[in-house]
């Protein structure tokens, strides 16, 4: 049975790999998406939490699971305004490269 | 869960989302990013969280990449071109990862190595008592002790009950994001 820390150490690995993709990449489709896998491993966590920590009646505390479901459900808003928002850029500017996105002005 | 289970999804799961950084190809991206999240999803199930696990695959897998997807082939996005590596973003990625990686390992040396508490029958069956309606049985109680985990009707009840405000104004900021999205499609008129 795997424990606590090795659910842990997943999803940490998870983000690091999230954190790196934000930095790293130039794309900012894929940037955005780096980010997607951000939440996922903190999803991750909440799920081993809940699992892990049994409420007074013996069954898992779905505390951590409700928390999961608000996440995704924001998840899935964030990613329409945030992809409505990047079709918006490519059609002022033509380009979704973060290296040619320098200025703020509209 | 069996732990060599654990370690296949977990691994799975790790190297779609380095291929997500390493494929240059937006679509590539895309779809490993899909292969991670089903290896998520199992590793969800692998706790007993069903419907999580269901719900990762319906609505991040099916839907939120579908809509990736659907963008990046709208914008007709080419390869990425290769470029001369600059130094300092690299650096700075490295850097941020490992710090914040040697700081996990500080978290998880301190850690008392929990093991899952046991989900078995017996647990399950002494746990239908707390849903009992006036001593008479419930659909949740009555699967209690017939020995299986009510996992979707058990979240039901806790988001209809405790968290039925979050609820509400979840619909609320759907609403929103909704009427956001189709405001900024709108082609904009001088």
């Amino acid at each position: 049975m795997p424990s606590l820390n090795d659910y842990l150490l997943v999803s940490g690995l998870l983000f690091s790999i999230g954190l790196a993709g934000v930095v790293l990449r130039r794309n900012i489709i894929v940037v955005f998406m780096c980010l997607e896998l951000m939440l996922s491993a903190a999803n991750l966590t909440l799920v081993a939490f809940s699992r892990f920590n049994v409420a007074e009646n013996g069954l898992p505390s779905y505390d951590g699971q409700m928390l999961v479901f608000f996440v995704i459900t924001v998840a899935a808003a964030e990613v329409a305004v945030g992809l409505a928002i990047i079709v918006a850029l490519y059609r002022a500017r033509q380009t979704i490269h973060t290296d040619e996105l320098v200025s703020l002005k509209g | 869960m069996p732990s060599y289970l654990f370690w296949l999804f977990a691994t799975i799961m790790l190297i779609g989302a380095c291929a997500v950084i390493a494929f240059r190809n937006p679509v590539s991206s895309a779809l490993a990013m899909v292969t991670s999240f089903v290896g998520l999803a199992a590793l969800f199930i692998g706790l007993s969280a069903f419907f999580v696990g269901v719900i990762q695959i319906l609505v991040y897998s099916g839907a939120i990449m579908v809509l990736f997807l659907f963008i990046i082939m709208l914008l007709d996005l080419k390869d990425e071109k290769k470029r001369s590596v600059s130094f300092a973003p690299l650096v700075a990625g490295l850097v941020l990862v490992g710090v914040f990686f040697i700081q996990l390992i500080g978290v998880l040396s301190n850690n008392p190595n929990k093991t899952a508490p046991p989900l078995d029958a017996e647990t399950l069956a002494k746990a239908s008592e707390d849903f009992m309606n006036d001593g008479k049985a419930t659909k949740i109680s009555e699967a209690l002790s017939s020995g299986s985990l009510p996992d979707v009707h058990l979240i039901g009840n806790s988001l209809f009950t405790e968290y039925n405000l979050p609820l509400q104004i979840l619909g609320v900021l759907l609403l929103v994001s909704t009427v956001g999205v189709v405001v900024l499609s709108k082609r904009q008129t001088n």
